[in-house]
Formats: structure tokens, sequence, C-alpha cells
């Protein structure tokens, strides 16, 4: 995946998690928190999905990387470019 | 052999949601349930013709659409449903009746803030900062969480009646603790009853279980009815998998446990001597009378009202008598405010809740038993008439459920509606892959008993696959 289908598939895994935020909006570089109510429930989300949708493992100590999609995607690319 | 990644046990409101979020995750997932139908102490029945519900007063924590903080909003999403598939109808307005003093509330609470004002004009300012001090507490982290609930308001409301009544519908909605409530208790009951409020279905509660259930299916989950575990096997400090009641064994990578604490220590092939009783006291009866009316129409408009008949209130387990009369909760299912293509429930309904002593209940032999049920099903409807308008006269059916009902719902100690006084708020147990879910996470109620399936599910069942 190149880091346009990443963020592609954030978006898509965002609106899965809350159908209710309108996400056109997003900025990349501002944290999800602040724009959008997540908690940490939801943040385990995002990381269950990026494992059932495409067997991608995120350590726990890595979840801080998650914190906006410029740093999400920069974070997964290396671990989904094969995919 | 059957080799499940997740077992859990009790297909109540949090072993459901529970079982959601794993199989979701494409875990193997199994929910056993001892019952012949779901949803354990939120279940439903139907009797000479009527649908009913065996516990529902109201859905508490209901925030409307779009709401995007609150237990409500955060397991619609962690669930994946749409606020609609719950069809939850706000109430028409509650009270709290003391013979001095009567407190009305509705889903905003603004209009408990002008009552306060109205009935103890000097305590406005003081419940202003009460709840200012409440509005941070996070019921997640549940930090600070033991502590007297007395002793918090009594620093910030300087009114003795005016505790108390807030304190009686707390109480009477969810705490498993007598004469007290733990602080953390407190807080999440004060949001989910005043800040944030009560609702229905129109179908009840078979309308939320049913879709717990279809969506548990749906992804793959398997539920067994009438599939009582009796043993928990163990392997050094890890359970291994179960044995049902008709012998069968299923093995699992972990097992989570909405039976309650002490019921799930009981099942430990590991732990021989006999578990110190630490079940909660705290049991009721609950009478459900049909009307040949709407209760409106008796000038009965409100949706729950919570009495008491002094200005203590006691809430405690009755020693010398089967029940306590001295308070009790009345509410209609019928004042809601459903859209008006639905209309209303065919038959007016007023549902009693009174406090009862679960052994005295047992002790009873048959006909006793049944001779009690009609007796203080009479004694409890005089007590709660004298705080809303009597419908005695409008009664065409009733039924009675007590704590001998409740336990061969739940199979819980004492028929203890509200677990153990002594939660443990974070699921674990002495076995390292044996966890808990349910009311003795502190969370009560169908919001409640959901958030904490889901919570635990995340927590200890999710991370590793």
């Amino acid at each position: 995946m190149t880091p346009a289908e990443i963020r592609d598939e954030i978006i898509d895994i965002l609106s899965d998690i809350a159908p209710d935020e309108d996400l056109s909006g997003l900025e990349d570089s501002k944290s999800f928190r602040d724009q959008i109510e997540l908690d940490s429930m939801d943040f385990l989300d995002i990381v269950m999905e990026l494992r059932k949708r495409h067997r991608v493992q995120i350590p726990e100590e890595d979840y801080g990387q998650l914190a906006s999609m410029d740093s999400t995607v920069t974070y997964l690319e290396p671990k989904m470019r094969d995919i | 052999m059957v080799q499940y990644d997740t077992i859990i046990i009790g297909a109540g409101m949090s072993g459901l949601a529970a079982g959601i979020r794993l199989a979701h995750y494409d875990q193997k997932v199994c929910v056993l349930e001892r019952h012949t139908t779901i949803g354990g102490l939120n279940s439903f029945y139907r009797m000479n013709g009527r649908d009913y519900d065996v516990g529902l007063h109201a859905v508490t924590n209901f925030t409307p659409a779009g709401a995007k903080k609150g237990p409500l909003a955060r397991l619609l999403r962690q669930l994946r449903f749409r606020w609609e598939d719950f069809e939850l109808s706000e109430q028409c307005g509650s009270a709290i009746a003391f013979p001095s003093a009567r407190l009305r509330f509705t889903n905003d609470i603004e209009v408990l803030k002008s009552e306060i004002a109205r009935e103890f004009p000097n305590q406005r300012d003081n419940f202003e900062r009460l709840l200012g001090q409440l509005a941070d507490y996070d019921d997640l982290k549940q930090e600070n969480f033991a502590g007297s609930a007395r002793a918090f308001l009594a620093e910030t409301i300087t009114e003795p009646l005016l505790i108390e009544m807030l304190l009686c519908p707390l109480m009477w909605y969810g705490n498993a603790r007598e004469d007290d409530m733990d602080y953390g208790q407190f807080c999440i009951m004060f949001r989910s009853i005043f800040l944030e409020g009560f609702a229905r279905p129109f179908k009840g509660v078979r309308l939320i279980l049913r879709a717990l259930v279809r969506r548990f299916r749906s992804l793959g989950g398997e539920l067994k009815l009438r599939s009582g575990v009796s043993r928990i096997k163990v392997d050094g400090d890890r359970a291994v998998g179960v044995v049902l009641d008709n012998g069968t064994e299923l093995w699992a990578k972990r097992i989570l446990s909405s039976a309650g604490i002490v019921e799930t220590q009981r099942m430990c092939e590991d732990i021989t001597e006999e578990v110190p009783a630490r079940a909660g006291q705290l049991s009721f009866i609950e009478s459900i009378s049909v009307l040949d009316c709407q209760p409106n129409k008796l000038g009965f408009g409100e949706t729950i009202v919570f009495y008491n008949d002094s200005d203590q209130f006691h809430w405690r387990k009755p020693i010398d008598s089967l029940c306590d009369l001295r308070t009790g909760v009345v509410c209609s299912p019928n004042n809601y405010l459903y859209p008006a293509e639905v209309g209303n429930l065919n038959d007016g309904i007023m549902r009693l809740t009174t406090i009862a002593n679960f052994d005295r209940w047992m002790a009873l032999d048959e006909q006793e038993y049944a001779r009690q049920k009609c007796w203080w099903y009479d004694r409890s409807v005089a007590s709660a008439v004298r705080f809303v308008p009597d419908f005695r006269a409008h009664t065409i059916d009733t039924d009675v459920f007590t704590p001998k009902t409740i336990r061969r719902f739940t199979w819980h100690d004492n028929g203890a509606v509200y677990g153990a006084p002594e939660k443990k708020l974070d699921g674990t147990t002495h076995l390292k892959n044996l966890f808990l879910c349910g009311t003795d996470q502190g969370f009560v109620g169908i919001i409640g008993s959901i958030v904490s399936g889901i919570s635990m599910a995340n927590m200890h069942c999710l991370r590793d696959p």
C-alpha cells in the first residue's frame, strides 16, 4: 500500500468506529483526539481493525504512534508497504 | 476436542456484549447459559397472553442521538450499532417522594436544580458545587472508587434530608452495599440517573437482547442454552476449560465469567475450601399490576417514583420479615414518550419493587411461598399508594417475582441483584486467564452491564488472539 492508500484505509476504519463523525475536514498534522471524539477504547479498535483486515501487529508500546494521521501513516508505511 | 479462544459464562447483557467484541475480531467464542433463555437478570417472558420484562424499569445512561460522550455512545461505537437500533424513548419525568418533600427530575438536570431550589433554597449553590465536583469522574479509570458517598455528600450538602433524597434513587438502582455507597459507585449512578437519564424501548428489554444475540450469531459466535458450567478445569495457575452440568467438556484459551466473583470461584476445581460468604445482601420482590386503563387516566403520569416513608432512607436487608415496606420504587412502562406512530402499550402496567430477605423467601415451602407472594403483593402495593394514585381497583392481572425467582434466573448467591459489595474493578481472579464481567465491575443497569462486558473483553481477551 502507498501512504495515500494507507490514509484511505485509516479513514475507512475511523468511519467504521465512529460513524457519526464528519471526517472530511480532518487535518493530518493535528491529533485525532483534538478533532474527533475518540477514547482509549476507540484507539484499541484502530489497532484491532488493522490486525483483522491486514494482519498488521502493533505492540502496545507503539500505540502512541497513532496520535495523528501523519504519525499513523509514517508508522504504518513500512509495515503495510508489501500488502 | 472443541477448543475455543474464549468461553463466556452467562448470556446476560455483559456476556453477550463481550461475545460480540471477541467474535467481531475473529475469535472462536462460545457463550454458555444455564437457563433456557437469554438475558440473565434482565430477561423477559410471556404469561396469560402478555409480554413482560423480568426486571426492566428503565434503561439508564440515556443520551440523545448524536451524543459522543458517555457510556451509551461508547457502547454503540464499540458494538457497531446505530443509536436507532435500541429504539429508546425518553421518560416523561420521575420523582423522589419523601413525606416532607418531593423532588421531580427528568433527563434535563435543570429540572432537578430548580426543584432543589424550590424545596431547599439554601442548598441551591451547594448542589451546583456538587455537580462541579462530579463532572470530572472517569468511570473507566475508577480512581478513588472506595470511600463513603455519605461523607462526600456531607462535605457539600448541609441539609441531611436532601442527602437522603439524592441517595434514594442512586442506591435503589445500583448499590450492592448496605447503608452507604462507595464513592465511585455513587459517581457512576449519579451520572447515569441525574445527568443522563431514563429511556425505554417500546418493546422492552427483548428488543435489546435480540439485537445483541442476532449480532453475536451473525459474527459466528456460538450460544449454548441449558448449558450450565458445573466446574472450571484448572492446570496450575491457568483455567483450561469447563465441565458442563451434563458432563460435556469444553476447552478454551481463556474464560470470561459473568456469574459473579464468589460464584465463579466456587466453580474452580483448585479452590477446595468454601469461599467465605461475600455475596451481596440486597434482593427484592417486584410486583407487576396489569391495569384496565392507562396509568395516566388514574392520575399517574410519572415514569418512576422512588419513595421513602420517613426522613431517613433505610437501605438494608430486612432481618425479621420477608420484606421492608418503608421504601420502594414504582414504575410505569406506559409513561415514556413513545413515537406517535407506535402509540402506547395495550395494557396499563404498574411495577413495584420492594427490598426483601433472600434467606426467608428461600425457606418457605411451596404452599407458604405462594401464600406469602399474595400477602406481600397486597401489603407492598398498600405501602406504595401512599405516594402514587391508588390503582388497586383497576388491577386485572398480577405477577410477582421474589429473591427465589432472581436466583433461578441468575444463579447469583442470595439472589443478589447488584452483585457483591466488594467490587473487583479490573476483573482479574486468582487464575491468569480467568476474568470477571457483569455487575461485579461496579457498572450496573443495562448500559453498565454491556460496557462491563466490552471493557473486560478489551482489557483481557482481545490483545493476545
